[in-house]
């Protein structure tokens, strides 16, 4: 893949539902690109389709038809299990209701996606504890997610999301369980790994505030790019 | 790497009244299980433990016990003249002709006649069995009306303790000792002076004749002199395989029930683990899909599913066994129906039951864990992330 490619390039991408007799278009026709070190925001009414299209991005979701290329590797053609270890070393994941291990502590957590990796147990204690750090909860690695707040879980997401130093961040309402000034400092911690550690995010949301932190606006609107 | 097992364990004590309550169901199943292979173990000990390699039991050829055996005194004294017999410290060979007779007596606590047995033996017979111990009292003396009780009899029925007496062939004979045998079949006989039980008796023969070998090898050679002899119409059998006979249609039929009626109450709690395991599934749709949408693979899924299963069943199991362990600490009196006799004997827990036991718990938690593993596994990541 040469430099000048986009992280992500999406061609002629559709989804289409179909429940009994009823097909239900959700994308239709989508061509997007990506660059690498991005920061986009998906917005549009519910139902528009943006978290499909996350999904499909993210490799958890198929495409009915279409390309969807994410580091030069065009995930639609993947199995599932090429997949999934594809999701593993390329995709973090950071969700609207944290979706944290409620029986793992912080650091196991954290750990989890490492566990796919050929790592030793030091070299992940390492990296769990540095993705704490940066989410600012180092003191917090033996708390359980009963024992947080919602944005100290959120924080655990993220550090979930970045410890296998992954090609692309999706996060899909990361705000939208938070208050205001929780939210504020999710969004300034993404802003951060974008900045400083170049990290290509694609966003979700259906909040303004959230999406003015990204350099680029995605609007759908009835499974159609509208600009 | 999978799961890890860490999250699979926490998850069961997260649950914790729902796993008590099927790990419970479980080890009331293993409880049961191996409670009756135990049963069956210690009916088999017993008689086992009973013979000795280097004793060598007679009986009339077709018999399966002494009680149904007869051999007359001719026949019984080509038999004591044969070469290769062991001597004792007097000199004297080591064979003892034995009459075998079941009297009833009525046991201690209910009054409820059972079946015993009677063996006369002559001093060299308890030169043969030197695990029997005098505990209490002291050896019949010959020629008297005297005898000495087993202790699961002088426990277990009326007038088989020291210095009472017990009736039988119209006679009244005097308890002079109890003997241990080391809980062997020994204890649940009353022995006597062989002479005088023939003649109380009225019996022309003897029921067995044992005797010890010089050289214990050389058994298959002294069966077939036995065996070949035409004036001869007896089989030979080492002590410990007539012992071991003894036991294995009651311990078949014990094994065969107590495995039935396992399997049959092993139904209920196998349906128990799967709603236990279709409702871990149902309330953790959200983690699954999120284990999925990390990396995890459907196997990885369907492993840790059926981890979480086989360590409920392991829990039930090891449980089930450590309440069936306490049985070692009791002994029960049963009828032998093989050879119609009163048989007292212990539960016995061997490695071998306490390696199936768990082996049958861990069955029951696969039983139960498959489907609703089979069915995490195979839940799509957004329907699961959804439903968060």
């Amino acid at each position: 893949m040469s430099g000048d490619e986009p992280l992500v390039a999406i061609r002629r991408l559709s989804k289409v539902y179909v429940r009994g007799d009823q097909v239900i278009p959700v994308l239709v026709d989508i061509n997007l690109d990506v660059a690498r070190g991005d920061y986009v925001a998906l917005m549009g009414p519910s139902g528009s389709g943006k978290s499909t299209l996350l999904n499909l991005v993210a490799g958890i979701d198929k495409p009915t038809s279409g390309e969807i290329r994410v580091a030069g590797v065009d995930i639609a053609r993947l199995s599932d299990a090429d997949l999934a270890a594809w999701r593993a070393a390329h995709v973090g994941f950071v969700f609207q209701f944290y979706n944290l291990m409620p029986v793992l502590d912080a650091f196991a957590n954290v750990e989890l996606p490492l566990l796919l990796t050929s790592l030793s147990r030091r070299e992940r204690r390492e990296r769990v504890e540095t993705a704490l750090a940066l989410v600012g909860l180092t003191d917090r690695i033996e708390h359980y997610p009963n024992e947080l707040s919602g944005g100290q879980q959120q924080r655990v997401a993220i550090a979930r999301a970045l410890v296998t130093d992954p090609t692309l961040i999706v996060a899909d309402e990361p705000t939208g369980d938070l208050d205001r000034t929780t939210g504020g400092e999710v969004l300034g911690l993404l802003d951060r790994l974008n900045r400083e550690l170049g990290k290509t995010i694609l966003m979700v949301t259906h909040d303004p505030k959230a999406a003015e932190k990204a350099h680029r606006l995605i609007h759908l609107e009835k499974g159609v790019l509208a600009d | 790497m999978g799961i890890p097992l860490s999250y699979v364990a926490r998850n069961l004590a997260a649950r914790r009244t729902t796993t008590a309550l099927t790990a419970g169901g479980m080890a009331l199943v293993v409880y049961v299980f191996a409670t009756v292979l135990m049963l069956a173990a210690g009916l088999e000990q017993t008689l086992t433990a009973t013979g000795s390699e280097e004793n060598v039991v007679v009986i009339r050829r077709g018999s399966q016990t002494e009680i149904q055996s007869g051999i007359d005194r001719r026949q019984a004294a080509i038999v004591e003249t044969l070469p290769g017999i062991a001597t004792g410290t007097d000199g004297r060979r080591l064979v003892s002709k034995e009459p075998v007779v079941l009297i009833n007596l009525p046991k201690r606590d209910t009054g409820k006649p059972s079946n015993v047995v009677i063996r006369g033996v002559t001093p060299e017979g308890y030169a043969l069995r030197p695990q029997a111990r005098i505990v209490d009292g002291r050896l019949p003396r010959p020629g008297t009306a005297e005898v000495i009780a087993g202790r699961s009899i002088a426990a277990g029925f009326r007038g088989a303790s020291i210095g009472e007496t017990v009736r039988f062939a119209s006679r009244d004979w005097t308890v002079v000792g109890t003997f241990d045998a080391g809980r062997t079949a020994f204890d649940s006989e009353i022995w006597g002076d062989a002479e005088q039980m023939l003649q109380a008796f009225r019996r022309l023969g003897y029921s067995s004749v044992i005797f010890r070998l010089a050289d214990g090898s050389r058994f298959d050679e002294t069966r077939a002199a036995i065996e070949s002899d035409p004036r001869l119409t007896l089989e030979a059998k080492r002590e410990t395989r007539f012992y071991a006979d003894q036991s294995e249609a009651l311990s078949k039929f014990i094994t065969y029930l107590g495995t039935a009626i396992s399997v049959i109450f092993s139904i209920g709690a196998v349906i128990g683990a799967m709603i236990t395991m279709y409702a871990s599934v149902a309330s953790r749709t959200g983690e699954i899909g999120t284990l999925r949408a990390l990396g995890f693979s459907r196997a990885a899924i369907l492993g840790a599913f059926l981890a979480e299963a086989l360590m409920l069943g392991l829990v039930g199991g090891a449980v089930g066994l450590a309440a069936a362990s306490t049985m070692q600490a009791i002994s029960i009196s049963t009828m032998n129906f093989q050879t119609f006799a009163e048989l007292a004997f212990s539960f016995t827990l061997t490695p071998g039951i306490a390696a199936g036991a768990i082996a049958f718990a861990l069955a029951m938690g696969f039983a139960g864990g498959f489907l609703p593993a089979a069915r995490a596994a195979r839940m799509k990541i957004v329907d699961a992330l959804r439903a968060a």
